[in-house]
């Protein structure tokens, strides 16, 4: 099963970059560099939907006991961090030639490093707990709280970065973009999407191994 | 109706990480009977004991106190039971009496002061109410432990090595408090290692070997010294 | 619901009647919030204008290292006397343990807050009558936001081992939207602007109040667990 998706992601994922490179339009002020926000931005959706998933695990784990849901759970925080990585580190990477520093305090970086920093604890307090029970048990805990706390995260540092004036719409949206950018997003969201399913898949079954080892 | 046991335990399994500790135990415990759980250190009588009280999950099988399952309804489980064991579960800082207070209320009761000076006269404390647990024995933690239990009344009182550490006059008074509790209705399962003061308590023997029951006998008309070459035999079979 | 708020009142009343006796807590924590105030000043310097701007970060970030303390030290009562067990043992909902240590560490917290914020009017000669409703307020928001979690967090980490460590690494990310909000309007209010120009920082230090212990109640009883 995990070896057909790994095909149809590394389709995807080269359909993604002929449509980040070659389809989509150069930008008139920055130039080929903010090619990169089509990796970028994807990376951020999906680091979104992989914390989504580790709320609906963790949830699971504590209602059901079911160790399939932790595993998914454990599995998706792993990928989710990763992507957070990649996110964190493609802004920086536009950030460097387009406002000259390698880091700044925009809504976008601060919020997601708050969020790698918070996953990045959920793992840490995994890998700090031996008894494999409660691991799981604390790890959902902590996840959820953390899903929550997303939102929360949002709005404060997005208030932060406005300065003064309290926003009276939620998030300005990039207002109407061609639809050849939207498209270009849209299949590199999905393409990185099905890379998350890979490792998630991988991830799983890998866990699922370790754990028919011991028991 | 003596017909249920008030405690089954069937099949029961539970492995800590590489280590199974119990390994197929089968159990019954009737209302108004004491069960001595005989085993060697690290046989498993505390995991039982644990899992009867609903701190340990089983790996597979079940326990079943008062009609309910210990993994999936603790809660429940938790309002038939009382458990005395390796923790003193007293707060040193506190006296004899706060302590009462605290641990009765957090129960649900609400104690009247007579209430609670009965229940310290019934273990023993009353004298010694208003001192701090600090300056306490080991048997008097013990009974300060049991007093909870005179106004929070369980159905079973679980027991891990109950008479360990306590002198004579304490041995003495706690089986004859167990007798009473028996006498009220009841069940107790003790875990120990020893063949004392709690062979005189229990109505039947389970000798645990192996993680799980090799011998489950009447005590009846057995001395320490049968019990003890029993023991001996059932521990020599599993090597 | 009476039973519960008996139940409640009497962790309280524990926790309070074993703080009176070891003094262990309260004290330490005085004595640290006032070396805070040192080496802050040594770290920021006399120049008073550079004061004046980072105050409320000042203020708040004592508030957490204060906390951090405070609150990592909720459970190890339990611990040191052997009753976590009885704690879970004991019949009834177990959010009335939850409620009542985060009574507990609210009231230590805001009593060590109180005092940072007297010293702070002192050393840096602040004239703070006029804004301490507004103040109070601000900390009171705040506070239970922080303490919520902690509450939580402590409880989970007293049974682990390097518990000193992963107690802040885990605490700390999830209070940055409160910190942010509370530093901000701390900001605001010490310059004399009324709570209705922040509002906004209030409503979501409000909603985060919320959602905290609403996580916190519902989730208690899988932390106790140990």
């Amino acid at each position: 099963m995990i070896r057909p998706i790994g095909g149809v992601t590394l389709a995807a994922l080269a359909a993604g970059l002929v449509m980040a490179l070659g389809v989509a339009p150069r930008e008139v002020t920055q130039g080929n560099v903010q090619r990169i926000m089509y990796l970028h931005v994807p990376s951020v959706w999906v680091a979104y939907l992989a914390f989504a998933v580790v709320l609906v695990g963790s949830i699971a784990y504590l209602g059901r006991r079911s160790e399939a849901a932790d595993r998914v759970a454990h599995a998706s925080a792993e990928v989710g961090v990763l992507f957070t990585g990649l996110t964190i580190a493609t802004g920086s990477i536009w950030g460097k030639p387009t406002w000259g520093t390698w880091w700044t305090w925009d809504a976008r970086l601060t919020s997601v490093s708050i969020l790698f920093v918070m996953y990045l604890g959920y793992l840490l307090l995994r890998g700090m707990i031996e008894d494999r029970e409660r691991g799981a048990r604390y790890a959902a805990v902590v996840g959820i709280v953390a899903a929550f706390n997303i939102p929360l995260v949002h709005f404060s540092v997005y208030w932060w970065r406005t300065l003064h004036q309290p926003p009276s719409l939620m998030k300005p949206g990039p207002g109407t973009m061609p639809e050849v950018i939207v498209a270009a997003l849209l299949v590199n969201f999905a393409a990185f999407s099905l890379l998350y399913v890979y490792f998630v898949a991988r991830r799983v079954r890998l866990l699922r191994r370790e754990a028919e080892a011991v028991g | 109706m003596a017909a249920d046991p008030l405690i089954r335990v069937t099949g029961l399994r539970k492995t800590f990480g590489n280590h199974r500790v119990l390994d197929g135990l089968d159990l019954d415990v009737r209302v108004g009977e004491a069960v001595a759980v005989l085993g060697a250190n690290g046989a498993g009588k505390t995991t039982l004991l644990k899992v009867l009280a609903t701190l340990v999950r089983p790996t597979r099988g079940t326990a079943i106190v008062a009609g309910h399952d210990c993994a999936r309804d603790p809660e429940r489980v938790r309002r038939e039971i009382g458990l005395v064991a390796h923790g003193s579960y007293v707060y040193e800082d506190l006296t004899a009496s706060e302590n009462l207070t605290f641990w009765v209320t957090l129960a649900g009761v609400r104690p009247s002061a007579a209430a609670l000076a009965g229940a310290l006269a019934t273990v023993e404390l009353d004298r010694v109410a208003d001192e701090r647990v600090r300056t306490f024995s080991a048997g008097m933690k013990r009974r300060l432990s049991l007093a909870r239990f005179v106004l929070v009344r369980p159905r079973v009182l679980l027991l891990d090595e109950p008479f360990a550490g306590l002198d004579q006059r304490a041995k003495k008074w706690l089986e004859e408090h167990l007798a009473s509790f028996k006498a009220g209705g009841g069940s107790i399962v003790m875990a120990t290692h020893s063949f004392g003061r709690e062979l005189a308590v229990a109505d039947r023997i389970a000798i645990l070997v192996g993680g799980a029951i090799a011998l489950d006998t009447p005590r009846g008309a057995l001395s320490a010294d049968d019990v003890q070459r029993l023991y001996a035999l059932h521990a020599e079979d599993t090597c | 619901m009476l039973t519960f708020a008996r139940r409640t009142f009497i962790v309280v009343w524990k926790d309070l009647l074993v703080e009176r006796r070891s003094k262990e807590t309260l004290n330490a924590l005085f004595f640290f919030a006032l070396l805070l105030l040192f080496v802050f000043q040594f770290a920021v310097g006399p120049d008073r204008e550079r004061l004046a701007g980072t105050l409320p970060g000042l203020l708040w970030l004592a508030f957490i290292l204060s906390g951090l303390l405070g609150l990592g030290r909720t459970f190890v009562v339990e611990r040191e006397n052997d009753c976590w067990e009885a704690l879970l043992l004991a019949p009834g909902d177990k959010s009335a343990i939850y409620i009542g240590k985060l009574a507990g560490n609210l009231l230590l917290m805001l009593v060590v807050e109180a005092i940072l914020v007297v010293l702070f009017g002192f050393f840096f000669n602040l004239d703070l009558g006029a804004v301490l409703p507004a103040l109070a307020v601000v900390i009171g928001l705040g506070t239970v936001a922080f303490a919520a979690v902690g509450t939580l967090f402590a409880a989970m980490t007293a049974q682990v081992r390097a518990r000193e460590l992963l107690f802040p690494v885990l605490l700390l990310p999830v209070q940055a939207p409160v910190l942010l909000a509370t530093v901000k309007a701390t900001e605001a209010v010490l310059l004399g602007e009324p709570l209705g120009s922040v509002a906004h920082w209030l409503k979501l230090l409000a909603a985060a109040d919320v959602v905290y212990v609403a996580v916190g109640v519902l989730t208690f009883d899988f932390v106790l667990e140990g």
